[in-house]
Order: C-alpha cells, then structure tokens, then sequence
C-alpha cells in the first residue's frame, strides 16, 4: 500500500484545554446575566468574569489556530474543511435573522391589522390599522425612524465597505500588499463609522423622538433588528482589524489566505442583510 | 485481501501513540473523536436516567385521581424538564455521540474536520444540564411551561425560565457547531471513490439533519431571546397590547420544532438502515429512493409546522394547507418502512439484541407514525389536541422509535467499542422488557386521550384512574428495565467474549474493517474504498 507522505495528512490538532475554558465563560456569562437581568446582588460580576474569561478562549483559540495555520499545519483538505464550515455558519446566521425579519413580517401583515379588525373592536376599540404602530395599548407618542437619512448614508457606507474589502482581496491575490492593507484600513474606517452613525441614531431615537424599546412592536422590531446587526458588524470590524493586524505582520500569501476571506464572506452577509433591513425597517 | 491489510494497516497505530494529558484531563482536552462520541453517549444516558426519574414523579402523581406527592406548580416544572431533558440532553446527543463514534469509521477519515471544536459541541453540554437541572432550586422554581415555553406564561415565569433560555442558547451553540463539524466531514473527508451515493446510510441521514439542525436552531435562538426581551426588556413581541402577539411565539416555535422531530427520528432512520440488512444478510433494499425519502422528509418537514396549531385560529385555508402538506410525508416515510420490509424479505433473518431493537422499533415507531396521520387531520385534531393521545403519539415515535433504535445502535456497535461481546441473554431480555413495559405504559394513553383526558395536568376524573394505573405501573417497569443497560454495557467493557473485527456476517461497511475495539486512531491515511463495502 501506499502510504502518502505523513506531512501531508489532514490535521488533527493535539488535545486542548480551550473548549472548557469556553464552556466556562459561557456558563458564568449565562449565569451572569440571569442574576443581573433578576437584579440579584453581584450578577454583575459574575458577568464581567464571564466576558474576561470568554476573552482569554478567544486569544488563547484563535492565537493557536493562527500559530497552525502560519506553520503550515493545514494541507488543501483542511482548507476545503474551513471553506464548508465558514458557509454553514453564515448559513445559520442567516437563519437567525429570518426569525426576526419573520418576526417584523408577521406583526406588519397579521397582528397589527387583525388587532385593528372588526373582530377586536370590543377589546381595542378605536386602534388602527397602520405602520409603524406600538400597540393598540401603548399610548405615548413617538417618531418613526426616517430612511433617507442616517439610514441612507449608512447603505452607502456599507455598499462601499464591500467594495474597499473586493479590492483589498484584489490586492492579496496580485500580491500587492499595499492596496491590501489600505483596502483593509478602509474597510475597517467605513465599518466604524458606520456603527458610530448607528450610536448616534440610537441616542437620537431615545432623547428626541421617544423610540423605544418599549414602543410597542415598532420600538421592538427596530431594536431588535438594527440591534442584533449592529452587533453583527461590530464582529466583523472586529475580525477585519485582526485580518488587517496579521496582514502587517506579513500574514497570508496569495495562495492560501482562507482567515481573509471568511471575514470577507461575513462582511458581505452582513451587507446583505442590511440591505434587508434598509428596506423593511427603515424605507417601506 | 483488502479487509486484512486495511485492519492491519489501522491497526500499525497503537494506544501508545496518543501522548496527549491522561487521566481526567485527557476527557477534558481530548481532539479524539471516539472519546468524544463516548463522552456524548454516557452523558447522554445520564440525562435519560435524570429525565426518567423525572418522568416517574410525573407518573407515580398520576397513579390515581387527586393530588398526592407534589404541587401542580412542580409537577409542571417536572414535565417541563423532564421534555427538555429528554430531547436536548438524552436523545440529541446520543445519535450525536454515534455520529462522532460511527461517521468517520464509516467514511474512512482520521477524525472529524475540526477535532477541536468537536471536543466544545461536547463540554457546551454540561453547563446546560447544570442551568436547567439546578433552576429547580432557585427563587419560583424551574420554567413551569411545558417545554415548548409558550407565552404568555413562559413571560410570567420567575429566573428559571432564564435559565432554561440560556441553556437553550447553549444547547443550541453546540449543536450548531456539531452540526457543521459533521457536514463538513462527510462532505469533505470521504475516502476516495465513496461517492455521496456509495455513502452508508447513517451517514446520509445525518447529512441531512445537520441541515435541518443549521436551519432550524438558530430560528429556536431568535424566538427564546425574544421572549428574553419581552420578559426584561420591555419589548411587545408577543404581547397584543404592544401590537404583538402570544402565537407568533408558536409559528417561530413550531419552525424548529417540526424539523426538530426530524432531526431525532432521521438519524434513528440511519441506525435501523444498518441495523435490519445487517441481520438479513442482504443490502439494504431501494437505497436511492432511501436517499431520496430522507431529503424530501428533511425538506417538507420545514412547511408544517402549523398543524401544531389547528386550534389556535388560523384561517381554514391554513387548516388545509398544512393538512395536506403533513400528511404529504407519510408518503417518503411510507417509502422508508416498506424499504426496511423488504429488506428482510426473503433475507436469511437472525434475531439478536440489535435486530430485535430495530424490529421494535420498526413495528413501534410505525404505530406512532400512524397515529401521527390521525392527529394531522384538522378536524380530528380540534378534539384530541393537547390530550393523551398526543403524549401516547409522540412517544411511540421518541422512545419506541428513537429510543429503541439508539439501543439497536448500541448492541450493533458494542464489540466495534469495547472489543467484547455483550451478553446476549440480558440484552434480549432488556428488549423485551422494554417491548412489553412500554406498551403497557403507553398503549393507554390513546385510550385516555379519546375519552377526553387533557395534558399537562397532574389531577384528573376519576373514570380515567383505571388506565392511569396501567400506564404507571408500566412506566415504572420501563423505568427499572433500562437500567439493565448499565450492566450490560459495564460487563461489556470489563470482559466477554472476544469480540472480531466483523462481529456481524452481515454488516457491511468500512468500520467493520478496522479491529475490535477500534484503535485510538484510525484511517490516518485513507483507505481505498472496496465496493464490496458499500452499501447500496
Ligand atoms: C421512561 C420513559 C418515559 C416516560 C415514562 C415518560 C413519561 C412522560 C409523561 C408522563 C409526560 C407528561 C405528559 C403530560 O402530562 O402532558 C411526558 C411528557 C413528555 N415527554 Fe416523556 N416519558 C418518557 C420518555 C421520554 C423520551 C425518551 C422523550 C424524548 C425524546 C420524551 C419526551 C417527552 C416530551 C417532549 C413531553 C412533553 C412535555 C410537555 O408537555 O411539554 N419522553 N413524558
Ligand atoms: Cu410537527
């Protein structure tokens, strides 16, 4: 039989402590929150503890996987492996999003318009059927969000980002690591102002147009939404900057750069998903 | 001959080469992929033993009218956990902890694809047990709801419903993430010439529900942290004076939910495909039609969800629709039972432990699956929904159907694990303990779901008592016959007969191929793939 050279066979990585001491973050992180969301004295704590041992896994994780990937530990198999993984992850992302933007569907075709139906008049006599809408029952006065401000600025930024992040890939590939770094800068530069843009709406939201988390389920599914988005670029800014980071440590060759572009996929999905919101939430 | 190089060759690899920590550290770090899947299958029969104790409380009430041992409010907390405990703790991992054992001997990779985040899909498991077992003793006790936490109730609960959301979160990051670490496997870690369409069986099944595990959990995730908001933060999702409304939590509930039912019976369907040619000495008959029935399960499991709802006012077109689109999978499951039929048609049929289990499961789970067609007619349903029958229907499918089929799993792979024979007289004698205990707890309860009796209720009319007692009296056999299995599985493990490489004559496959017990590492390069192998 012939045996291919031993180098080449798929990594399996040496046994490792790490998936605990993630088990363990996300059990202090979990118990945390539920003791602080039951105000119960020190769950706040608990949950810092949560977060700082989540932080450890995360470089202690990541910095390994770096280490194996830098010395070659990972033939083309193990590359195809991270490519599949890295779809079906995004995958479930989305999938994660469709409950909400089901949720945003829902409440916009069935609830708000049966609560306004002859049937309910009874109970909420008067409600009509509109949108945005906080309930039959929720009386205080708010301003929906506006798309063609903030919001439109922020596609704009997005859209770009995914652009700048195409052509910092171009650059990789042709091995012109300038463009890649300054693609990368830039991308990162669109990204945070984007999430600051995002800040700034929220505090005008909540000081001058009285939209809130509590108005109703226009206040939650904005929140819910733009909120779990913002979070979700914050990762992928977040991720970019590491990215950036190793590229200026002479990281990734045009051949083999898969931690480049599984950021560049999560970026593109979390464009995409903005655009969803952009129309949905914001504009129609 | 190709079966004895490939065992030597395997074989060139012993124990001594893993170096890595021992002791209970080596459980704890392990990259290994068979210590992961015994990591999964002993949790996972602890669970089923915490779950079955919490089933007996449940049960041992319902001995007779009127309320003896417990309050109603904990009798709900039982019932609720006893059903998350059940599906996310025992039965869950068990098909995982198969899947990490099986899928890679079957398929001829060294390990899974990514070996370390395998090891957290397991470790993610016992801080969920410990949210979810321990929220019993905090302040208002454990969620009371039934374990598809329906509000408004589940807004209403105290912290333990917290828990029980974070440990869903949990639950769900871990299988998400087992999920993804088997599809890429089987989709990239094959040895060559084992087509998708050469692959065995289980490993097609589980293609499938990992699918429907990446599709389906994170919609689960969404709707627990939108009751989290609602709870804590104010917001209306499913509260009808903010504009929301309570059965939207159903319609995202029921979206997992029915694939979730899927995601416990495919790969119950993957053991038994096994299981059945093995003792027929035959291939398993009509293999890509299998293939086939497996996929358009796993797909048009996604388009029923609402005939978990038929009462709560959905318009009559969506009483129809959802009618016929339920009862349009009988048709691939239809396709499936009468596959396993004919598998043993004509096949030269022997009857030990892990046929027995598959043959049960095969005559039980087709019991459960016909009620299933009864309970999906709309205007049956509006009588017999959320009463007994619906408890008698959905455990002739999860432990007749599940249950009985991981235990032919486990008989079937035993000497592949332990490199011993288990004992065949306590193996026969645990099925048909279970066979006849189990029906008698549960042939009842679709008598009493007929007559009226509702779910979810620890006191009832005194004309239910008679089948009550059966029912509890049988349940408590059941009970005490599983823990047959310990013995089994420990004498297994200290000693037997000695098992060979192919206990079965009849089973096919390349983990049949690689000594008893199996080596720590195994097909570190791939082997060539022998078509006398395969399956189809
Ligand atoms: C020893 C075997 C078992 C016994 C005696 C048993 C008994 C029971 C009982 C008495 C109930 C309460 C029914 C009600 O009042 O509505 C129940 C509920 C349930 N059981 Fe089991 N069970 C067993 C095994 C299992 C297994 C293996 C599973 C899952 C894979 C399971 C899943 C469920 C579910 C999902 C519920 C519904 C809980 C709810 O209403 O939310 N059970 N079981
Ligand atoms: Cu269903």
């Amino acid at each position: 039989m012939s045996h291919p050279a031993a180098a080449n066979r798929y990594f399996v990585p040496a046994p490792s402590h790490w998936p605990l001491v993630g088990s363990l973050a996300l059990l202090l992180l979990a118990s945390g929150a539920v003791l602080t969301m039951n105000s119960i004295a020190n769950g706040g704590f608990v949950l810092m503890g949560g977060f700082a041992v989540l932080a450890v896994m995360l470089f202690g994780w990541f910095g390994r996987v770096i280490g194996e990937a830098e010395s070659g530990s990972y033939n083309l198999q193990v590359d195809r492996s991270f490519r599949w993984a890295m779809a079906w992850f995004i995958f479930s992302e989305v999938m994660f999003f469709a409950a909400f933007f089901g949720a945003l569907f829902y409440v916009r075709v069935l609830s708000v318009p049966d609560l306004a139906s002859a049937d309910q008049a009874l109970l909420w006599d008067g409600f009509k059927n509109q949108w945005p809408s906080a309930g039959p029952a929720v009386k205080d006065p708010f301003t929906p969000m506006h798309a063609w401000g903030i919001p439109a600025i922020n596609t704009l930024l997005l859209l770009s980002s995914g652009v700048t992040v195409t052509w910092a890939h171009w650059g990789l590939i042709a091995n012109k690591r300038q463009q890649l770094i300054i693609g990368l800068a830039l991308t990162i530069l669109l990204g945070l102002v984007f999430i600051s843009l995002q800040a700034y709406e929220y505090g005008e939201a909540y000081s001058h147009l009285n939209l809130k988390m509590t108005t109703g389920v226009y206040g939650s599914t904005f929140y819910m939404l733009t909120g779990f988005h913002g979070f979700h670029v914050t990762l992928g800014a977040t991720m970019l900057i590491v990215i950036l980071l190793r590229t200026v440590k002479g990281h990734f060759t045009a051949e083999r750069h898969f931690a480049f572009e599984a950021v560049a996929w999560y970026w593109h999905f979390v464009d995409v998903v903005w655009l969803g919101l952009f129309v949905v939430v914001y504009w129609l | 001959m190709q079966a004895t190089q490939h065992a030597g060759h395997a074989g060139h690899d012993d124990d001594s080469h893993s170096h890595g920590p021992t002791g209970l550290m080596r459980w704890i770090t392990t990259t290994n992929h068979k210590d992961i899947g015994t990591m999964y299958l002993w949790f996972s029969f602890v669970m089923f033993l915490v779950g079955g104790a919490m089933s007996l409380v449940i049960r041992a009430e319902l001995l007779s009218p009127g309320l003896q041992y417990v309050s109603p409010e904990f009798y709900n907390q039982m019932l609720t956990l006893h059903a998350l405990i059940m599906v996310f703790g025992a039965i869950m991992p068990a098909f995982v902890g198969f899947a990490n054992w099986m899928i890679p001997l079957m398929i001829g990779a060294p390990d899974m694809a990514f070996a370390r985040m395998n090891n957290w899909s397991f470790w993610l498991l016992p801080p969920a047990a410990i949210l979810l077992t321990s929220s019993i003793f905090v302040p208002g006790g454990a969620a009371g709801t039934g374990w598809t936490l329906y509000p408004p109730l589940s807004i209403q609960m105290g912290m333990g419903m917290d828990m029980a959301i974070f440990a869903v979160h949990i639950l769900g990051m871990s299988s998400i993430m087992g999920s993804i670490n088997i599809i890429t496997t089987i989709l990239n870690m094959r040895a060559p010439g084992m087509t998708l369409m050469k692959m065995p069986m289980f490993c097609w099944t589980w293609l499938v529900t990992a699918f429907l595990l990446i599709a389906s959990m994170p919609i689960l995730a969404g709707a627990v942290t939108m009751l989290l908001t609602d709870r804590h933060f104010g917001t209306s999702f499913f509260n009808a004076a903010g504009g929301g409304d309570p059965v939207l939590f159903q319609h995202i509930f029921w979206f997992f939910g029915h694939p979730e039912v899927y995601i416990i019976a495919l790969p119950a369907f993957g053991v038994v495909s096994h299981v059945i040619p093995a003792f027929s000495r035959k291939h398993l008959f009509g293999y890509t039609s299998m293939v086939y029935a497996i996929a358009a399960i796993g797909l048009i499991s996604f388009f029923v969800w609402a005939h978990h709802m038929y009462v709560t006012g959905i318009p009559l077109t969506g009483q129809l629709y959802f009618m016929y689109a339920t009862m349009l999978i009988a048709i691939p499951t239809g396709v499936k039972v009468f596959n396993w039929v004919t598998t043993m048609w004509r096949g030269s049929l022997s009857f030990e432990t892990p046929m027995l289990f598959a043959l049960g499961f095969l005559v039980l789970f087709t019991i459960g699956g016909l009620t299933g067609l009864v309970l999906a007619m709309t205007a049956v349903d509006i009588q017999l929904q959320d009463t007994y029958y619906v408890v008698a229907h959905f455990h002739y499918v999860m432990v007749a159907g599940a249950l009985f089929s991981a235990y032919a799993g486990l008989y079937f792979w035993l000497p592949k694990w332990t490199g011993h024979m288990y004992n065949e007289g306590l193996g026969k004698l645990h099925f048909w303990l279970s066979m006849i205990f189990f029906n008698i707890a549960f042939f009842p309860q679709h008598f009493l779901g007929l007559a009226g009796m509702p779910r979810r209720i620890p006191d009832y009319a005194q004309q239910f008592a008679d089948f009550n007692q059966i029912s509890t009296i049988g349940s408590f056999g059941f009970g005490i016959s599983q823990l047959l299995v310990l013995v089994v599985v420990f004498k297994a493990i200290k000693g037997g007969a000695k098992a060979e490489a192919r206990p079965w004559d009849g089973a096919r496959g390349l983990e049949w191929t690689v000594p008893s017990p199996a080596p720590h590492h195994t097909f570190e390069d791939p082997p060539a793939f022998d078509p006398a192998e395969a399956h189809a």
